[in-house]
């Protein structure tokens, strides 16, 4: 009830300062800028090094060998049997259980053949279809139908692409990479989803491109992730088509350097039927493209027809209800530039708090474009074309278009750290052998010095022993087996403990 | 101790026969590992830093864990298995660290010398006090739970309102706090520089600091308490790619953990098993307790009425009973909370602006039963540190007191 009042007070307070701006601008000559051939955007990611690419995975260094999962057998069996390099190919049929990779360098390969594809189906029961924490993934030619979680959900992986997936009917999530760099997700097909067909969390380098997204509350959106490029998706439909949030009360509290670019974004005016408390349970059925708070978003080439709130709704937090209190978080949506989209027919029906700020502009009747809130750097070209609201303070961009930028892919991918063997040692006997070995004490075990007497060179007898240890000294505690280390962590614990001197 | 140790199995015998060699006295440590009296009853301070941690050149013990050898998106520290963590507090010197350890043990530190830091945060008890509510002096009982130092060296925010910023705020809290320690400043000094070995300790701690002040106790406790390090479980084993380290039950468990039906991890986020940000969950006091208003008190700030830290998850098996008034005995039900529907336990006329996650999940009584298998997996109690055999002031510390009990 407070935030209803609220959100009251912000509207006749703004109500005075649209006034006064929209009597300052007045009818200007419509500024008629031509965005063929004109200025690109200079801004955005800047790569270190390398052309560009349109793949997220490195090259494999390997290829491994090639597993075959038929009908009737287990995808997670032939996962587990997996070693980095290798590919699984799924038979066309129905498999129902979760997959989790949680290894890296994996390809999880449906196989179509005439049409048939293979199918993970939750039965309504499952969570989730396929989870991964894991780099270099790919995942494509799946249909995934009936869970109740995600479809696909990723929770920390670099370099991922996930292509060519139908998935229908899953819960809270199609398409669900989170805390990951360097990622695709292309060609996939997602409908009947609660929350957002695709939805990006806090993740940076990622391309979305060529999805088609429909009847779901959300269509695609971006969330407190930055170098973003949303282009040439089909998203129709929804309760919103396209979205870019900086949602309150995460751990990573930005989202800019978004491109949203040639989509076609239609009819997405379907009651929200997201769950209570969720952000989307916020988007006013009718909206095209929401950008909520982010920075540094340019829209540019979209279609945007049939909405019937707003083709562009554009707010901060404060003028959205149901948000936490996040000081970390900036509330505002800056330096948002508007190129040339093609607009029409939205804004016929809108909800009552845009009508009301609307009419604070004298505007009535359609509104492609809508903005609330501070909003500082923010830019348009043709402004003249659009039924708008809210954004007298924006100012001409110095540029036409986006042509320069390709996508924020990262060549080659982002790399994982590199890890000398000495330190690899260091680490594992600092963190685990230390708590029972000291160099020239006996804590649990015996003195380091006396293991170094024992083994002089011997760095592979140490390594051997430590995987398997038998009783040696009578007086000790038996050593309990270190084999949860790979045999590198082994053998490189064992060389730097050769070489402790204090 | 050799039919004793024949009736443990060998994969976990350090977790459990580090407490039980501590407890009965069978401990194996030497004067230079840890404060001790060496021999003529004069207490020093280690010059060594405690397991998982480097000395360096210039006498600053920085960590070491194996979690160093991965990145995290943005350097954040949240993520899946191999993930760095969040930033951490090191640097310490082992002097600073082994000061505070004979500090945080002492209950000299309270006005009636009768609780120390430990009593609160027992080591036996996962750094906490098996209470649902903590009791200070006096029987005073507190209004929250005593949560869990291990791993503090990567907590941002101290307290379940978040209300501290820094180790060293939070040290001194509870000290001058009238329901814990009941201290003040002068007492508090007066009475260390009174004990014979404190000036001289502090002194080889700090030697720089003319003076013994709170400055010095806050840095040494706030050394000690970065030196708890946990990260050696069967979870983490697994998250290193031992793929063995957890049975069927606790994968299962792990894959609830994760899925977005439960979400857990969306707040309990890995490695750390927090995200380090304030939630309003709507968890219900216990019976004739008022409202705990939590953050909303530190951030003046409605929407944050009800609100608590995330607490990390790591070690949690230890240190029932749960969330912030202990009003939860066991994991099982901490965790079947969350699938009794959002607000359930939110009192009519009670308005808080509950967290996003808390959904309707209708988790089946098998799946809480391998959520509680997985979070039994993120106990690691291996590099434990010692609890000292006596303190500078005499008085006698908590293992003394409960090997009286016993």
């Amino acid at each position: 009830m407070n935030r209803t009042k609220t959100l009251g007070v912000l509207i006749v307070l703004a109500a005075f300062i649209g006034g006064w701006q929209w009597g300052q601008q007045g009818n200007d000559t419509p500024q008629i800028t031509s965005s063929v051939g004109g200025a690109s955007f200079a801004g955005g990611f800047q790569p270190e090094s390398g052309d560009a690419v349109n793949t997220a995975l490195p090259a494999r260094s390997a290829i491994g060998q090639t597993l075959v999962v038929n009908p009737g057998e287990s995808i997670q069996a032939a996962v587990e049997t997996a070693q980095p390099g290798d590919t699984i190919q799924v038979m066309p049929g129905i498999y129902s259980e979760t997959v989790y990779i949680d290894k890296n360098d994996i390809h999880l390969v449906g196989v179509i053949q005439a049409g048939e594809r293979a199918t993970l189906d939750g039965l309504g029961k499952l969570n989730d279809a396929i989870l991964y924490s894991g780099n270099n993934i790919l995942i494509e030619n799946f249909k995934i139908t009936r869970y109740k979680g995600n479809g696909i959900m990723s929770q920390a992986g670099n370099n991922f692409e996930i292509r060519n997936n139908i998935v229908i009917d899953t819960g809270i999530y199609g398409i669900f990479p989170q805390l990951g760099t360097n990622g695709l997700i292309e060609h996939n097909v997602v409908s009947g989803i609660a929350d957002a067909a695709i939805y990006v969390g806090m993740s940076d380098n990622i391309h979305v491109a060529h999805n088609e997204v429909f009847d779901s509350v959300a269509g695609i959106e971006i969330e407190n992730s930055r170098h973003a490029i949303v282009e040439n998706n089909y998203a129709h439909h929804n309760t919103g088509g396209i979205l870019a949030f900086i949602t309150p009360g995460l751990p990573i509290k930005t989202t800019y350097d978004v491109i949203i670019r040639n989509n076609f974004i239609l009819d997405n005016n379907t009651p929200n039927f997201g769950a209570p408390g969720s952000t989307v349970a916020g988007i006013p059925a009718g909206t095209g493209i929401l950008v909520m708070a982010a920075d540094d978003v340019i829209i540019e080439g979209n279609i945007i027809v049939n909405h019937k709130v707003a083709g562009i709704l554009i707010n901060d937090h404060g003028n959205a209800s149901g948000l936490t209190l996040d000081p970390g978080a900036d509330p505002n949506a800056d330096r948002v530039m508007i190129l040339d989209n093609v607009m029409h027919n939205n804004g016929y029906e809108t909800i009552d708090e845009v009508r009301a700020f609307a009419l604070t502009e004298l505007h009535t009747g359609d509104i492609d474009i809508f903005q609330i809130g501070p909003s500082d750097g923010s830019c348009i070209i043709n402004r003249h074309r659009y039924h708008h609201v809210g954004i007298g303070d924006f100012g001409e961009c110095d540029f036409t278009n986006t042509d320069s930028i390709h996508n924020y892919l990262l060549a080659g991918g982002a790399k994982p750290r590199v890890i000398e063997p000495a330190e690899r040692g260091e680490i594992a006997y600092l963190g685990i052998c230390a708590g029972c070995h000291a160099y020239n004490n006996v804590l649990i075990g015996p003195a380091v010095k006396d293991i170094q007497a024992m083994y002089a060179d011997n760095a592979k007898g140490i390594a051997s022993y430590i995987n398997a240890p038998f009783k040696i000294r009578p007086e000790y505690p038996e050593m309990p087996a270190q084999n949860y280390l790979d045999a590198e962590t082994q053998l490189a614990v064992a060389r730097y403990l050769l070489t402790l001197d204090k | 101790m050799a039919l004793l140790l024949t009736k443990i199995t060998r994969t976990n015998v350090i977790q459990r026969v580090y407490p039980l060699l501590l407890l009965s006295g069978l401990v194996f440590f030497s004067s230079a590992a840890f404060a001790n009296s060496d021999g003529s009853g004069v207490i020093t301070l280690s010059d060594r830093c405690p397991p998982s941690f480097m000395l360096s050149d210039d006498n600053h013990c920085l960590l070491r864990n194996r979690y160093q050898l991965y990145n995290s998106l943005g350097d954040h520290g949240i993520g899946g298995l191999k993930t760095a963590l969040p930033a951490h507090r090191d640097g310490f010197s082992p002097q600073q660290i082994d000061l505070g350890r004979l500090l945080f043990f002492d209950p000299l530190l309270s006005a009636d010398q009768s609780v120390s830091c430990a009593s609160c945060h027992d080591p036996n008890k996962g750094f906490s006090d098996g209470r649902g509510l903590s009791v200070g002096i006096a029987g005073r009982e507190n209004s929250r739970s005593a949560p869990s130092l291990w791993n503090s060296a990567f907590v941002k925010q101290f307290f379940w309102d978040a209300r501290a910023n820094s180790l060293e705020e939070q040290a001194l809290s509870p000290l001058f706090s009238l329901q814990e320690m009941g201290n003040n400043p002068t007492q508090l000094l007066d009475s260390l520089k009174a004990v014979e070995a404190y000036p001289r300790l502090f002194k080889q701690a700090f030697p720089n600091r003319e003076q013994l002040t709170l400055d010095s106790i806050a840095s040494a406790l706030a050394a000690f308490q970065a030196s708890l390090i946990s990260l050696n479980s069967r979870y983490d084993q697994y998250a290193h790619g031992y793929a063995e380290a957890l049975n069927a039950h606790e994968l299962e468990g792990l894959n609830v953990f994760r899925s977005f039906v439960a979400r857990c991890s969306q707040c309990h986020m890995p490695p750390l098993f927090t995200n380090q940000q304030i939630a309003v969950i709507g968890t219900p006091e216990p019976a004739g307790m008022p409202r705990d208003v939590g953050a909303e008190k530190t951030f003046n700030s409605a929407k944050l009425r009800g609100g608590f830290k995330v607490p990390s998850l790591r070690n949690i098996a230890e240190t029932a009973p749960y969330m912030h008034s202990g009003r939860f005995a066991t994991l099982r039900e901490a965790a079947e909370f969350y699938t009794g529907g959002r607000g359930h336990a939110v009192p009519e006329g009670e308005e808080l602006l509950l967290h996003w996650h808390i959904s309707e999940p209708n988790l089946s009584s098998d799946e809480l039963d391998r959520l509680v298998d997985f979070m039994r997996t993120l106990s690691d109690s291996s590099l434990l540190p010692a609890i000292p055999e006596s303190v500078p002031s005499g008085l006698k510390t908590i293992s003394e007191k409960q090997y009286e009990q016993n």
